[in-house]
């Protein structure tokens, strides 16, 4: 379960909040979507959860499953079962991708205290993941992300998160720069993973994506925090209003 | 990947400034007196029992030397030097000519076999997945045992200490030594001609492709003593030939120097592949002690179509002064340079390359990886020239470089020059550091810090490791996370 | 360490020798200047332009009084007027300056670029010039000032002496303003060693275009020096044809954060000339942005010689600099040097440059004969587009086409 509780964030003190008392609560097991306008502080949100350097948190707590962590480092969180898909997905030139999952693997299940993967099991689940995202296996060799479409890293991103099994995934407006086929399988790749102890927080600007990824709440964020939380009806009535009607009533 | 986790695990291990292959081996030695004079000289060419000849030739450099003055142009600082305050001979007694392994003074077994360096020949084959590499391994100023000899033979191959082949094969050293590198070529050149201890030979015959490969392995063990190894590497026409050079040194206070020349020959259709990795101490976190490296390293691509290539992986000496070089004269002929040259500490690293197009239609290639933290300075300085008959020389340079925190420096320095109007070259330079949302992303998906800037990093000097044999770049590999430790906060 | 050297060449000799009657107060610089001698090839500066080797003889220094008897270059060109003859300022030649805008010639002791707050850096070529020069031209653009017409500085040379010319410009903040410096004149036996200093407040928008088109046998060495303040924007233009032997030095230093400096340069070569342009960028501040790009073009048996350097000071974090040197060399013996450095000492920054020495393009040369273009014709059309890039950020059209039929004018003589 992640917990947010009266979460306030800016770039810096003094400097004006990107985060402005948020509240959040994820079940496990729940599918929960964000959508707001730009600069709401969505992605904001999902980086502060990760642990970007950037950010200084005024206030607040986010805890997972019982744990802070605000008191972690990045790598801490992921292997606490923090997976965040990034908006624009990282190039590392020279690290090829099969590498790359080798050491973040293992990596995490070393810092759960668990027993590193033999090559030939690492190489199963790698296999078994690309497969079924139609990710080929000479992608694999090359960089991570060198190269790759926009379509093609968002792929990447999802067989990482089903290597890395994380307790909640973030989904940072995964669906941009996807065409309707992409998406399906970026969204078919997600829905596997979803589990009655997994849950997932799904960053969106546009109700799209949700209608293959089907969220079990949907909150709309607005000025650093959630202004209303709903069912999944409540990304249809956006979809046809539009955000404008809370704009205003924000501003009054 | 393997490597990146045991680096990082080996990391761990270690203190910040510890560097593995600081101990000493405590033996008896046979000594110059210390100080640097014609006696010295005539001194270590006695020693040798070398030809009439040899000495002459050792006397006419002392000389030449004497009028000469130290360099000045790269960026390196460093006080002067007191050439009489150090010992230009120093090899165990024990030694004295071993006939076979058996003789060889067993601490002097116990050293290799702690750095690793496997020198019998069984040893060797046992292991399952290294390939035959033939040692020649050489112990402050003299050359302790080459191994594989007997087996080179049978191909034709000769590969021996230079001073066994001054005896042996005076035709071909007398040919050949001093070809590449003149003897005034600059003043530690000219120092190494008169001074030069040991050091190996490689001969590889026409139609050769040298079965194995071979490799030399420099250890500095003794105090206040300098090495100036000479290696002569000849290939005739239509040979091969891969070899490897390793070198450390002991942890000490004082500064020592190490001055060596290399020089390569390739006739028509030869090629030789040509890979360091060069650990001697680089000083202690304070910059204190730390081997002086001013090394001059060349290779004549004399026959048509010949090849020369250069990698090193450089990440010792408290002061790196290299510029392993390739004259390319046969028509055809192609001159590589792989470089990766990490910097940390206060270390100091001036080198690069030299590509002369001297022949029509010769290529080159430059591709250098700096890496620089804490307090040193690495420059790149790098020299490529097309002769007024250079036809169609062709030259691309990549050289980019890391800084990693904000107290180093990395300086980028190319000279292009040239004088013929179908000549192209192409330069590339880019210095950048580390960003900060590529190690952000590795933390996201669980690496530490330490293990992502090692990930990023054996990125950044992929192209260069994929130039060494399979061995070296696991080694290489582990040695440059080694070089960066502490460097990330 | 100095590099000792007992022989003086006949070019020093004469030079120690009229420095003997300099005032007192040019001795300190012309001390300087002894010290080290013409420099030569040994000094890492001048490794490809050796003055000691090329500098055959020096010329007394000129009186006032030359007559001028060329036109301007720019003669068509709407500006206000400056003329130094011989080194002097020549008030018969020069037009009423506009509000804002101050002149004086001084004979105090001009900077020899021994001084670190000063716009220049130690360099013989400078203390020399410190050494001789009897009056600096000190012109004040005060702030705001907004000059709608280029300030052309003509600098002209009459005959077969020496002239130590010296310019000094200070710009107030938020001025705008565009100046031309103009190499004319001289003869074989000249030599020309001028120093033009620019010091910029903060705010300001400068364009600054230098032309040498002084006799083919002359001996000329320009320096430029430029200091910056923050948030300004600076463009330097650099055209070089004139001259034998040349020499055309660019100090340029941000002082304040948050400047742009864009600097380009072309180079067009023949016969035996021997042109230098050398260049140091510092960034001493941070969060300053850097562009250079030079071109040569070096026909017969000319040569080219491009050092540059862009220095990141410690904490000039995020700077972002670029530099690109390209040479076309059109025959065998005709030798380009290019030597482009980083002198990198902060981490956040990105830095890069680029190279390429080369022929035209073979491809593109025979696309454009099947079309059925002559092979000098050819040649030329592309040499137009190369050169072109040097010259397509220039803003004063007049100018623009004034260089551009410059560069005609040599292509056509190519061709001839």
């Amino acid at each position: 379960m992640l917990e947010i509780r009266n979460l306030h964030v800016a770039i810096e003190e003094g400097t004006k909040k990107l985060l402005n008392g948020l509240n959040l609560t994820i079940r496990d097991g729940e599918v929960a979507a964000i959508m707001g306008p730009n600069g709401s502080g969505k992605s904001t949100l999902s980086y502060v959860i990760a642990g970007k350097e950037d950010y200084k948190v005024l206030d607040g707590e986010i805890l997972l499953d019982g744990k802070n962590l605000l008191e972690m480092e990045p790598d801490e969180r992921a292997a606490a079962g923090v997976f965040l898909a990034f908006q624009y997905p990282l190039e590392i030139p020279g690290v090829a991708t099969m590498t790359f999952l080798k050491a973040a693997l293992n990596a995490q299940r070393k810092g759960r205290g668990e027993d590193e993967l033999t090559t030939p099991d690492f190489m199963r689940r790698v296999k078994a993941g690309a497969e079924k995202l139609g990710i080929p296996q000479d992608m694999l060799k090359r960089g991570l992300n060198v190269g790759f479409s926009g379509g093609e890293k968002k792929r990447t991103e999802i067989l990482q998160m089903a290597l890395l099994k994380p307790s909640i995934g973030i989904l940072d407006e995964t669906d941009s720069g996807l065409d309707i086929d992409a998406l399906k399988i970026v969204s078919e790749g997600v829905n596997a993973l979803r589990s009655a102890k997994r849950s997932f927080l799904v960053i969106t600007h546009y109700q799209r994506l949700l209608n293959y990824i089907v969220p079990d709440t949907v909150h709309i964020m607005l000025k650093g925090k959630i202004v209303r939380t709903g069912g999944k009806e409540l990304a249809l009535e956006l979809e046809a209003n539009g955000y404008s009607d809370y704009v205003t009533n924000a501003a009054a | 990947m393997v490597a990146v986790k045991e680096t990082v695990e080996q990391v761990k291990q270690l203190d910040v400034d510890q560097y593995r292959y600081g101990f000493t081996t405590d033996l008896e030695v046979d000594k110059a007196p210390k100080g640097l004079n014609e006696e010295i000289v005539r001194f270590i060419s006695a020693k040798k029992s070398e030809p009439q000849w040899m000495l002459d030739w050792r006397l006419d450099a002392y000389r030449r030397w004497k009028t000469m003055d130290e360099p000045q142009w790269a960026r390196v600082l460093y006080p002067k030097i007191d050439f009489n305050d150090s010992y230009y001979y120093a090899a165990p007694k024990k030694n004295a000519a071993p006939k076979t392994l058996d003789d060889v003074d067993p601490a002097i077994l116990d050293t290799y076999k702690k750095l690793g360096i496997p020198l019998r020949e069984q040893e060797i084959l046992a292991g399952v997945q290294m390939s035959k590499v033939a040692v020649d391994a050489v112990f402050d100023s003299v050359s302790v045992v080459t191994t594989f000899k007997e087996e080179l033979k049978k191909a034709g191959v000769i590969f021996c200490s230079i001073s066994e082949a001054i005896k042996d094969h005076p035709d071909l050293v007398k040919k050949y030594l001093g070809s590449v590198v003149p003897v005034t070529d600059n003043y530690y050149a000219t120092l190494n001609c008169a001074v030069f201890t040991d050091g190996s030979f490689v001969y590889i015959p026409e139609g050769v492709r040298c079965p194995m490969e071979l490799s030399t392995y420099f250890r500095i063990n003794e105090k206040n003593t300098g090495q100036f190894e000479r290696t002569l590497i000849l290939a005739e026409k239509g040979s091969y030939v891969s070899y490897l050079e390793g070198c450390t040194a002991p942890q000490r206070d004082e500064n020592q120097l190490h001055a060596a020349v290399v020089e390569l020959v390739a006739l028509d259709d030869a090629e030789i592949k040509y890979s360091t990795v060069q650990n001697w101490y680089p000083g202690d976190a304070e910059g204190k002690g730390g081997i002086y490296n001013f090394v001059t390293k060349r290779g004549d691509c004399r026959g048509a179509n010949s090849k020369i290539s250069w990698t090193q992986v450089e990440t010792g000496s408290a002061i790196t002064w290299k510029y392993p070089s390739c004259i390319l004269r046969g028509d055809n002929s192609r001159g590589e340079f792989y470089s990766i040259a990490v910097s940390n500490g206060y270390q100091q690293v001036d080198s690069g390359t030299k590509m002369i197009h001297l022949g029509k239609n010769t290529t080159s290639r430059i591709i250098s990886k700096g890496i620089s933290a804490g307090k040193s300075q690495n420059t790149y300085r790098g020299q490529v020239s097309a002769h007024r008959k250079a036809t169609n020389a062709r030259n691309f340079t990549n050289c980019d470089s890391l800084l990693i925190g904000e107290t180093c420096g990395a300086h980028t320095v190319p000279y292009l020059e040239s004088k013929n109007a179908s000549a192209v070259f192409e330069h590339e330079a880019t210095t950048s550091k580390i960003s900060e949302d590529q190690l952000f992303y590795c933390r996201q998906r669980g690496l530490s810090a330490e293990e992502a800037t090692a990930l990023i990093v054996n990125g950044f000097v992929k192209d260069v490791l994929q130039q060494l044999p399979m061995e070296f770049a696991v080694e290489a590999q582990k040695l440059i996370s080694i070089s960066l430790e502490g460097s990330v906060g | 360490m100095s590099n000792i050297t007992p022989l003086k060449t006949e070019a020093e000799q004469a030079m120690i020798a009229q420095g003997a009657s300099i005032a007192a107060d040019r001795k300190p610089a012309f001390a300087r200047f002894a010290d080290s001698g013409l420099p030569h090839r040994r000094i890492e500066a001048y490794h490809y332009t050796d003055l000691r080797a090329l500098l055959k003889n020096a010329p007394p220094p000129a009186q006032a009084g030359g007559k001028v008897t060329i036109a301007s270059p720019l003669a068509d060109i709407d500006a206000y007027k400056i003329t130094l003859v011989d080194g002097h300022y020549e008030a018969s030649l020069s037009s009423t300056l506009p509000q804002g805008v101050k002149l004086q010639s001084v004979s105090t002791l001009a900077d020899d670029g021994a001084d670190e707050k000063g716009v220049l850096s130690p360099d013989p070529v400078i203390a020399l010039n410190a050494a001789f020069s009897e009056s600096a031209l000190d012109i004040e653009i005060a702030a705001k000032t907004e000059l709608t017409k280029p300030i052309v500085i003509r600098i002209v040379t009459t005959g077969a002496h020496a002239s130590y010319p010296r310019v000094r410009v200070n710009v107030g903040d938020a001025a705008k303003a565009f100046i031309v410096e103009t190499h004319e004149g001289g003869v074989s036996g000249s030599l020309i060693d001028s120093v033009f200093e620019l010091r910029l407040g903060d705010h300001v928008e400068i364009d600054h275009l230098r032309l040498n088109l002084v006799d083919q046998s002359a001996t000329v060495l320009t320096t430029f020096g430029g200091a910056m303040g923050r948030e300004s924007v600076y463009r330097g233009h650099n055209f070089v044809m004139g001259g034998a032997l040349s020499r055309h030095q660019i100090f340029f230093r941000f002082e304040g954060e948050q400047s742009k400096a864009d600097i380009s340069s072309a180079s067009l070569l023949n016969r035996k000339q021997h042109a230098d342009s050398t260049l140091v960028v510092d960034h001493a501040v941070p969060e300053c942005q850097s562009r250079e790009f030079f071109a040569h073009v070096l026909d017969d048996e000319s040569t080219g010689v491009f050092q540059g350097k862009i220095i990141v000071r410690p904490g000039a974090q995020q700077t972002d600099g670029k530099m690109m040197s390209r040479a076309i060399v059109l025959e065998d013996g005709a030798t380009m040097n290019n030597k482009p450095e980083l002198e990198i000492f902060a981490d956040d920054v990105a830095c890069g440059h680029g190279a390429t020495v080369g022929a035209l393009d073979e491809d593109s040369l025979f696309y454009l004969r099947a079309r059925g273009l002559p092979k000098t014709e050819a040649e030329a059309l592309m040499l137009r587009a190369f050169v072109g890039e040097a010259l397509e950020k220039f803003e004063h059209d007049g100018l623009r086409d004034t260089l551009e039929s410059l560069a005609e004018a040599w292509l056509k003589a190519r061709s001839a």
